[in-house]
């Protein structure tokens, strides 16, 4: 049996409250109002900012921009006769509409009557509105960071349990006989699942309710005809992008998940008392069926969690390239977690063996992962189709160095550490080239999710690093608590011996 | 040294001759050579065979296709002729990549993998007209020999050999 050595757990705990009090300071820090904002604007400003300062100061000057400002009226900025209305859509270059209401109209603005106001082309746009919207726009990536930064790193955690337990799952379907005397750590692993699914689905439901803008399908009136949310890409998906449809899908997936880690350890631990290899079969059989629930869900997961905070744009093996990236990292956490307890003197009957066997693991789906990447970002690239290549314009132009320093970290690092067998029986080369690998598809996650919903405001500062420490403290802490719940060893799982003696 | 006097002893078992092979080396007796039927697992280490290089040749070959194709897609895309293809950047390398790395990527391959082979080829001296150098025929289907040099201790060697299980101890002179 294990015993969580009480220096971890502190340290886990330590991380939880350094990354809580993390987590607050990035909600506290995120602008309430577009007077905030302009402030944090011009202090950061440098190089081109000086345009903004002007635009700034000049935008100080009106009273009523003020005083509307402090309503928290982030929508629309109302003027004597007529509002200026901004789209808040993140994406887009809509052009820029001038709605004619009069006042009263202005107060019943959400009311779907006065819709068809009319819309003039906006030859005398000024610059004050130029700014007005740009002002709205950055106040939406400002507030949305603490959220994007907390929504990555509990995606991500959560989506490492989970690839740990699809590997988990292919390795019994495999029979694999190097494996069993691992599977109780990759149970430990995927303990973490029904934590991570009810702190996500929580975020997810908060989502739902407009606490935060990271879903631009999410916005009010983005299907109605008239309003000025109105997208007619968004509109024509809203059959399958609408948010109880969406959560319902989330439950369905989360549950489905952990009912298999569930049963399937349930099972495992059965095995072990056993007579005979019933619980073994039982966990074969409903492997399987996992597997083929695991790729359906794991797809469709995908295109709800990551792809739809670009709902403009779609990519078909965007389901294959997020699995490829937690499956690697769950199968290096594995041979993480493996090497710490073989160092504290848990695992008998792990020699270098077996992680070996990891580590070809770890290198062989870094280059599926890559070669995921380089697919998806090739064939966009080379056709240039406007529609599809934004995508990459603003990550290549926005986020050089985190989009090309993960191909670094996620391909270039493991598969020049990684190609040489003797390194791969070295645990400081595995847990380096691990470290490295996780933090690569950290960046991975964020690329995916951050250009959407903060843009170019992104920064790798206390918001994102907290709730990277928060949830990686949560998930130390909910590991090393399940392994000590049941021994290491699986005992009459009919591949142990073979296990046990394996050698490479 | 008296002459070129081997040893012949031949197994019909690979467990017997794995414990031949180490049983023989206990006992200092050079091998000469050990032929199998096929691949037997460990006999290398037991032999005390030194591990192959190959793998790292292959990976140098494989560096040799990368520069290679990277070379000659930059000579032909970007220095020689530049041209607009379709709109694809030719103003540098590194601006039309993506269109050249499935060139880069097979060449590399290709490059490894045959060069490796050609080097495995030569290393182990195999061509299509070479002389077969099977001491017994019999080592192709279902017996393993062990060839180990006579020096002086012919009687010696033969009682060692028929101990460790041969199922026929023979001394040839080799030519």
């Amino acid at each position: 049996m294990y015993t969580f050595s009480s220096k971890l757990k502190t340290f886990s705990i330590v991380l939880m409250v350094l990354g809580a009090v993390g987590i607050g300071i990035g909600f506290l820090n995120a602008p309430k109002d577009i007077a905030e904002v302009e402030k944090i604007l011009a202090a950061d400003s440098h190089g081109h900012g000086d345009a903004h300062d002007e635009h700034a100061t000049a935008g100080h000057g009106e009273a009523n921009h003020e005083a509307h400002a402090a309503e928290g009226d982030a929508h629309k900025e109302v003027e004597t006769t007529h509002s200026v209305s901004d789209s808040v859509k993140a994406n887009d270059t809509v052009a820029h509409h001038e709605a004619t209401h009069d006042s009263t109209e202005v107060a019943a603005v959400v009311a779907e009557d006065h819709h068809v106001a009319e819309h003039k082309t906006t030859e005398h746009v000024d610059a004050h509105a130029e700014h007005e919207k740009h002002l709205h726009h950055v106040l939406h990536q400002l507030q949305n960071k603490p959220w994007a930064a907390l929504y990555v790193a509990c995606l991500f955690i959560m989506l490492i349990s989970l690839g740990a337990l699809a590997f988990y799952a292919i390795q019994q379907v495999a029979q694999a006989g190097w494996s069993p005397v691992l599977f109780r750590v990759m149970q430990g692993i995927s303990a973490y699942l029904p934590w991570g699914s009810v702190i996500f689905f929580i975020i997810l439901v908060l989502t739902g309710l407009h606490f935060n803008h990271l879903f631009v399908w999410m916005n009010e009136g983005v299907d109605v005809v008239g309003h000025e949310n109105y997208d007619k890409l968004i509109a024509g998906k809203t059959g399958y992008l609408n948010v109880p449809f969406w959560l319902i899908r989330a439950a369905i997936f989360l549950i489905g998940w952990n009912l298999y880690r569930y049963y399937s350890r349930k099972n495992c631990l059965a095995q072990d008392e056993a007579n005979d290899n019933t619980f073994y079969k039982k966990n074969f059989k409903m492997s399987a069926a996992f597997l083929v629930f695991f790729i359906v869900t794991e797809s469709i997961m995908s295109w709800d969690w990551i792809m739809s905070v670009d709902p403009h744009w779609f990519s078909t093996l965007f389901g294959w390239y997020v699995f490829a990236s937690f499956f690697v990292s769950g199968i290096t956490t594995i041979a993480l977690v493996t090497l710490y307890l073989k160092s504290k003197g848990y695992l008998e009957f792990v020699n270098t063996s077996h992680i070996h066997d990891l580590a070809k693991f770890m290198f062989g789906i870094s280059v599926f992962w890559t070669y995921l990447w380089f697919s998806q970002f090739m064939l966009i690239w080379y056709s240039n189709i406007p529609e599809e290549v934004t995508y990459f314009i603003t990550r290549i132009e926005d986020y050089n160095l985190p989009f090309f320093g993960m191909v670094v970290m996620n391909f270039v690092f493991p598969i020049l550490i990684l190609i040489n067998t003797d390194f791969k029986r070295l645990t400081w080369i595995i847990i380096m080239a691990g470290t490295v690998i996780l933090l690569g598809h950290y960046v991975d996650f964020y690329n995916m999710i951050m250009p959407a919903t903060v843009g170019d405001q992104w920064f790798i500062g206390i918001p994102e690093i907290g709730s990277l420490l928060f949830f990686v403290g949560l998930f130390i802490f909910v590991v090393f608590s399940a392994l000590t719940k049941s021994p290491l060893l699986a005992k009459r799982n009919p591949f142990i011996e073979e296990s046990k003696h394996f050698h490479y | 040294m008296s002459s070129n006097k081997v040893i012949y002893a031949i197994y019909n078992d690979d467990d017997v001759l794995m414990d031949a092979v180490k049983k023989t080396r206990a006992a200092h007796h050079h091998i000469e050579e050990v032929f199998t039927p096929f691949p037997v697992h460990g006999l290398d280490k037991a032999m005390g065979i030194a591990p192959t290089r190959l793998a790292i040749c292959a990976f140098i070959y494989g560096l040799c296709g990368l520069s290679f194709a990277t070379w000659m897609m930059n000579n032909i895309m970007i220095s020689d002729w530049p041209q607009d293809i379709g709109g694809k950047p030719s103003f540098s390398y590194i601006e039309n990549m993506p269109a050249f790395v499935p060139v880069m990527f097979e060449m590399t391959v290709f490059f490894a993998a045959h060069l490796m082979v050609i080097t495995f080829y030569m290393r182990s001296r195999l061509w299509p007209f070479k002389q077969a150098e099977n001491p017994d025929v019999r080592t192709t289907d279902d017996h393993f020999l062990m060839e180990v040099a006579v020096n002086n201790n012919e009687e010696e060697l033969v009682s060692f050999f028929q101990n460790t299980g041969a199922v026929e101890v023979k001394v040839i002179e080799k030519h």
